[in-house]
């Protein structure tokens, strides 16, 4: 190396996994030399249970909860994309009042899950007022989906073909309710944070990716808008009914942490607006389209993605015509966008890594399945 | 000049203080004081299962059809039955669920025709040991007792 004339020698540090900023089970093995990485590797796989192994032991049905168990911060979203792979390979859709609370629920599973990011994220960088206020207004989702489906994290919530639960009296109101008590809070956090020169200096042109490195590596999610590209799949490949709702897609251009950090709070507004429509027009009708008890899809294969709260979530599901998947495919978002993680860290100093970490938005219960 | 302004009088630090202090007032206070103070749990929770009874006979309602038992994605219900030999129908003798392995999910209560098997609200299922998880036919019919503590 040219500039390590002085007698200084290249250093190799283990970060993780149990350090706290590797939000999970995360080991970084980085290649230092003095503050400047040179060089990381991750090592993943400590959260391994083999999810898409256990779906082709179970029926269609019972694999539905294990799905919740990959991404827990977005259980809703990865529930919906399964169910939607199963629809489309039974050749049914969910009738239109159960996709609008398909679409309530993962709005707000999209809010949860970035109010998650913005609390930890904001804490590994040193801002720990934010966190608290973020889970407070988690708690009100939370208490929406434990009102909504009996339970809070792993929900379980849709089920192959529809709903399995009628909304409980009051949820409009109170959907509505966190919509317009919502919006005053990001407010909040904005005014804690975007303007806050310590929070400015640590992100602007901290771990930048170009719109190309995301398309080398596949990244996808708020982290590929940010670098610009206007690319959202609810827009793209509408599913759900997602087309009946205006909203917009937030794009930044230059691709770092500061932009990222944006495009995520402008999303949670946009969620907030689709809830609002969602909420305002429910139709009324079944819940459940007519599947049967019995689950057992014809020969065949089906991929569909949806837009998870983290990037391009995508199933890939086979069936060979019996009640039990034969194969499938989980395209995570987090273990794609985690690649970039190396382009990012080269050349920046330690203390960005956590930063960097914490930008990518990683659940490593999705990493590893 | 005002954004010199700014950083010079920390106008940025202080309106994120602002919001800290604002959060400072009692009436902002959400923690829950959990064990003086019982959460408000939804009643769709699934939480402790139970296996109800008829309240008129204290007959269980479970007609031992074994659904839950293969509805199951963890395999952890087992239903023992015998028939019997007057009325030709099956009768419930053993029934058992293993909390330490379920997730929850309640595929077992959406399967069960009679509603005999029910997720509860009661969410405090702590153990000591291994086999306390695993309830049998007369705990779940009565209920879990609260977990006595050994301090
Ligand atoms: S809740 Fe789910 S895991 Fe638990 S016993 Fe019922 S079906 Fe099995
Ligand atoms: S499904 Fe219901 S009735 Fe059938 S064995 Fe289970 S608890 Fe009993």
């Amino acid at each position: 190396m040219a500039d390590t004339f002085l007698d200084s020698t290249e250093l190799v540090l283990n970060m993780g996994p149990q350090h706290p900023s590797t939000h999970g089970v995360l080991r970084v093995i980085l290649k230092l030399d003095g503050e400047r990485v040179l060089g990381t590797e991750c090592v993943i796989g400590y959260l391994h249970r083999g999810v898409e192994k256990i779906a082709e032991n179970r029926t269609w049905q019972m694999f539905a909860p294990y799905v919740d168990r990959m991404d827990y911060v977005a259980a809703v979203s990865n529930g919906l994309g399964y169910c939607l792979a199963v629809e489309k390979l039974l050749g049914v859709e969910a009738p239109p009042r159960a996709q609008a609370v398909r679409v309530i629920l993962t709005e707000l599973n999209r809010i949860a899950s970035h109010l998650l990011w913005l609390g930890t994220h904001a804490l590994d960088i040193g801002a720990i007022t934010p966190l608290f206020y973020c889970m407070r207004e988690r708690e009100y989702v939370l208490n929406i989906y434990e009102k909504y489906c009996g339970a809070r994290l792993t929900t379980h919530a849709f089920r192959i073909g529809g709903l399995q639960y009628e909304t409980y009296e009051g949820f409009e109101k109170e959907c509505l309710e966190f919509c317009d008590l919502f919006e005053k809070k990001i407010d909040e956090y904005e005014e804690l944070l975007t303007g806050n020169r310590i929070w400015q200096q640590r992100l602007t042109g901290v771990g930048i990716l170009t719109a190309e490195d995301c398309k080398e590596y596949g990244v996808t999610g708020p982290m590929l808008r940010a670098a610009g590209v206007k690319w959202d799949i609810r827009k793209a490949q509408p599913y759900s009914g997602y087309e009946k709702y205006d909203f917009e897609i937030p794009v930044r251009e230059n691709g770092d942490t500061y932009d990222r950090y944006i495009v995520r709070m402008q999303e949670m507004r946009q969620s907030v607006r689709i809830v609002r429509q969602a909420v305002a027009d429910i139709p009324a009708g079944p819940i459940l389209a007519k599947v049967g008890k019995v689950i057992k899809p014809p020969v065949g294969e089906a991929y569909v993605s949806i837009e998870a709260p983290k990037g391009e979530l995508g199933y890939y599901v086979v069936s060979d015509g019996s009640t039990q998947p034969y194969r499938v495919r989980i395209r995570p978002p987090s273990f794609v966008n985690l690649q970039a993680l190396d382009k990012m860290c080269r050349g920046a100093l330690v203390a960005d890594v956590v930063a960097i970490i914490g930008t990518t938005d990683i659940v490593l219960g999705e990493v590893d399945r | 000049m005002k954004q010199l302004l700014r950083k010079v009088f920390l106008a940025d630090l202080i309106e994120g203080l602002r919001v800290t202090f604002r959060h400072q007032h009692p009436k902002q206070i959400v923690t829950e004081q959990y064990p003086q103070e019982r959460p408000k749990i939804g009643e769709r929770y699934r939480g402790a299962p139970r296996l109800n009874i008829n309240p008129d006979n204290g007959e269980t309602l479970c007609i031992a059809c074994d659904l839950c038992a293969l509805a199951c994605p963890e395999n952890l219900i087992v239903v023992g039955w015998e028939r019997n030999p007057e009325t030709k129908k099956k009768e419930l003798v053993t029934f058992t669920y293993d909390i330490s392995r379920c997730m929850f999910c309640g595929l077992c209560e959406d399967a069960c025709p009679v509603d005999a098997l029910e997720l509860t609200q009661d969410f405090e299922m702590a153990s000591y040991t291994r086999e306390g998880a695993i309830l049998d036919r007369q705990t779940l019919e009565n209920g879990l007792l609260p977990t006595r503590y050994r301090f």
